[in-house]
């Protein structure tokens, strides 16, 4: 009981953070019908700016508002000098330049940070948390709490805004939310920002966790693709459900079968959605119009 | 005016003045180096890399090797075999290198020795595989400690502990799983029974599954043994304090750096480690013979560099240093000359232990070389 408790514990950490980084290839996904293989870059830098800033002195909170704000501004010139200039590109051409787009930013980061691995402090303590036998750090709290906190929010702003029903109109449909006077250039930019934000805000709960180098975002990227898949690639409430659903399968079959084959799970798991239900676990059946 | 300029300049007037003929004038002795300066492996050849050439501007500065300089041809492989393989080539055919210090890993070490071996150029390996010596080949050494005796230390210092009852967790790169094999190979000789055999991948980010098992294994476990490098042990250590686990963590000589101590925080307390005399040059004994050799080395290192040592670097050091005196020894800087005098040296102090080269032992080292380390208030502390 406390054994399986503990590998529910691990793979809801895990999860958590595989679920963001679903939510964000979901937000762009629906704005413009591209995969963007950089989503891990965003981790990767909202984890490395954190560990930087922090090391020249900046408070920790302080850093990882500037995390986030460089992992913005990195989606937002993703958009502007690479998504933007390809417009009208077919969807796998745009795919392309994003994996181009994640190489470089790991290249850059190689340059302006290093190669070691870094941790952050704990945001509350070290000491583990004891429940039944099992035990969980109460930094894994802190990635629950905001990767929910992250997600109610993004609800909200989808909800009830104005330029939430914007991205919402343009995701049901490009033309007829840009024929209604929808700037849906504006839309994807926003699109590419938030998911900046989200990746980053990902990064800097699980670097005290995991550790962070400029390498973890390729490994990221493609973990939280399966979770997307699996949730069904355009629904939020399928990213994180694939996200969560993912991380738990990982952990429990490291737990229980073998731990050699444990990243096998993720791609499994691509493989079987792909095969028996393409459309994910609560995604829409594509249509094919004839 | 570049100082080598200015120096050959310097030298050819001296030279000319006395009528001998200038000693720049002759080439210099090359010596290859294909190392991991880049890439997941860079902790390691970045330190050697900079131990080299720190080195052999020290060696020319006090007049080189046989009269002649020495020059050395470096690159990066990035940690990729097939790359290491390419630049060996590159070093036996274009630079027509006499000797080759490298191969920052088993992989990349492995990937080379083909080339050297054809060519009959002497290759001292940095890396830990025990597959690079054994079986013996001829131009083929090595100066870091094997992984195997890795294993052996750890279990000596298990059987006076009294502990027999062991679960292992590994990761399954180069390092891991090699580590992991010889860990079970040499385990029933030091009576010890491996009750648990775990592994994790490399970017793992949670191995508190694997420990769990280990923990609830039949039979229960009375130590743990991590045998991998890199940031994989911290996120080990880290979570074995995280589930209360209450038996002693042994890591291996993979982790012997700075920076896990600082990775794995307060959890680190109380791991033990085999590790070179390097990494606690300051706490060896007086009369320990290899007080002054890590000493210096440290010294050196750490106020030209601005970096700590690390272990890594010694094995650069070492190899260098058993080259250039085999050169000295043979006179000569032809390959097989140069390969049996690395075969004769006896009784070398080096960073990482008294190597005693052989026909049938190309590394020289025995498991004195290794001592047990402490991780006790954030820092290394000498146990025996």
């Amino acid at each position: 009981m406390d054994q399986l408790l503990q590998f529910v514990f691990s793979g809801l950490t895990v999860g958590a953070v595989y679920a963001l980084v679903a939510l964000g290839f979901t937000l762009i996904y629906n704005a413009s019908d591209v995969i963007n293989f950089a989503q891990g870059e965003f981790v990767m830098l909202g984890g490395m700016v954190t560990v930087f800033a922090f090391a020249a002195g900046v408070p920790l909170p302080l850093a990882a508002l500037l995390a986030i704000a460089v992992a913005v501004v990195t989606g937002l010139l993703l958009h502007r000098f690479a998504i933007e200039p390809a417009r009208g590109a077919s969807a796998v051409t745009l795919i392309i330049i994003t994996i181009g787009a994640s190489i470089l930013i790991r290249g850059l980061a190689q340059i302006v940070f290093d190669r070691q691995f870094h941790s952050l402090p704990a945001f509350s303590g070290e000491e583990p948390i004891r429940v039944l036998g099992a035990s969980i750090l109460p930094q894994s709290l802190w990635v629950l709490g905001g990767a929910a906190a992250i997600v109610a929010v993004l609800w909200l702003v989808m909800e009830r805004t104005l330029l939430g029903k914007a991205v919402r109109a343009t995701a049901a449909n490009r033309l007829a939310a840009r024929l209604v006077g929808i700037d849906t250039t504006l839309v994807l930019a926003f699109a590419f920002g938030i998911s900046g934000a989200i990746g980053a805000m990902a990064g800097i709960l699980i670097t005290p966790i995991t550790l962070t180098s400029v390498t973890v975002g390729t490994l990221l990227a493609l973990k939280g693709f399966a979770a997307a898949m699996l949730g069904g690639m355009g629904n939020p409430v399928g990213a994180v459900v694939g996200g969560l659903a993912l991380g738990l399968l990982e952990s429990l079959a490291a737990g229980f079968i073998s731990s050699t084959y444990k990243d096998a799970v993720a791609f499994l798991v691509i493989l079987a959605v792909l095969f028996v239900l393409p459309q994910g676990l609560l995604g829409r059946r594509g249509v094919e119009r004839v | 005016m570049s100082r080598r300029l200015f120096s050959a300049m310097l030298i050819g007037a001296a030279a000319l003045s006395l009528g001998l003929p200038p000693a720049a004038a002759q080439a210099p002795i090359r010596i290859g180096s294909v190392l991991s300066v880049t890439g997941p492996a860079s902790f390691l050849g970045d330190p050697e890399a900079r131990t080299l050439r720190l080195y052999i501007d020290r060696i020319n500065q006090s007049g080189g090797v046989l009269g002649r300089r020495l020059e050395l041809v470096l690159y990066d492989d990035g940690g990729d075999a097939n790359r290491a393989r390419t630049f060996a080539t590159r070093l036996v055919e274009d630079d027509r290198v006499v000797a080759i210090v490298g191969g920052t890993t088993t992989g990349t070490s492995l990937a080379m020795i083909p080339v050297f071996e054809e060519a009959r150029l002497p290759f001292i390996s940095l890396a830990g595989g025990i597959e690079i010596i054994e079986p013996v080949k001829p131009f083929t050494f090595k100066t870091p400690h094997t992984d195997k005796m890795a294993c052996e230390k750890i279990f000596d210092d298990l059987r006076k502990r009294g502990l027999t009852r062991v679960g292992l967790i590994s990761g399954t790169g180069g390092f891991g799983a090699s580590m992991r094999t010889q860990c079970l190979r040499v385990a029933p000789a030091f009576g010890i029974t491996i009750a648990a055999d775990e592994r994790y991948g490399p970017g793992d980010t949670d191995m508190t599954p694997q420990l769990t098992r280990i923990r609830n294994v039949q039979g229960g476990v009375q130590a743990v043994v991590n045998a991998d490098f890199g940031q994989g042990p911290a996120i080990v250590t880290r979570n074995f304090a995280q589930l209360g686990m209450g038996v002693p963590l042994y890591q291996s000589h993979g982790v012997a750096s700075r920076s896990f101590i600082e990775l794995a925080g307060p959890a680190a307390e109380g791991v033990r480690l085999p590790a070179a005399a390097l990494l606690v040059a300051e706490q060896l004994p007086d009369n320990d013979p290899q007080k002054p050799v890590v000493m210096a080395y440290k010294q050196l290192y750490e106020s030209t560099q601005n970096q700590p040592v690390s272990t890594f670097g010694g094995h650069a050091f070492d190899g260098l240093m058993i080259l250039v005196e085999a050169i000295k020894r043979a006179g000569s800087t032809d390959g097989a000359r140069i390969r049996d005098a690395i075969r004769q040296t006896r009784g070398f102090i080096g960073t990482g232990g008294v190597v005693n080269m052989s026909e049938t032992d190309h590394m020289g080292l025995d498991l004195s070389a290794f001592r047990m380390i402490e991780i006790r208030n954030g820092t290394w502390r000498l146990l025996d």
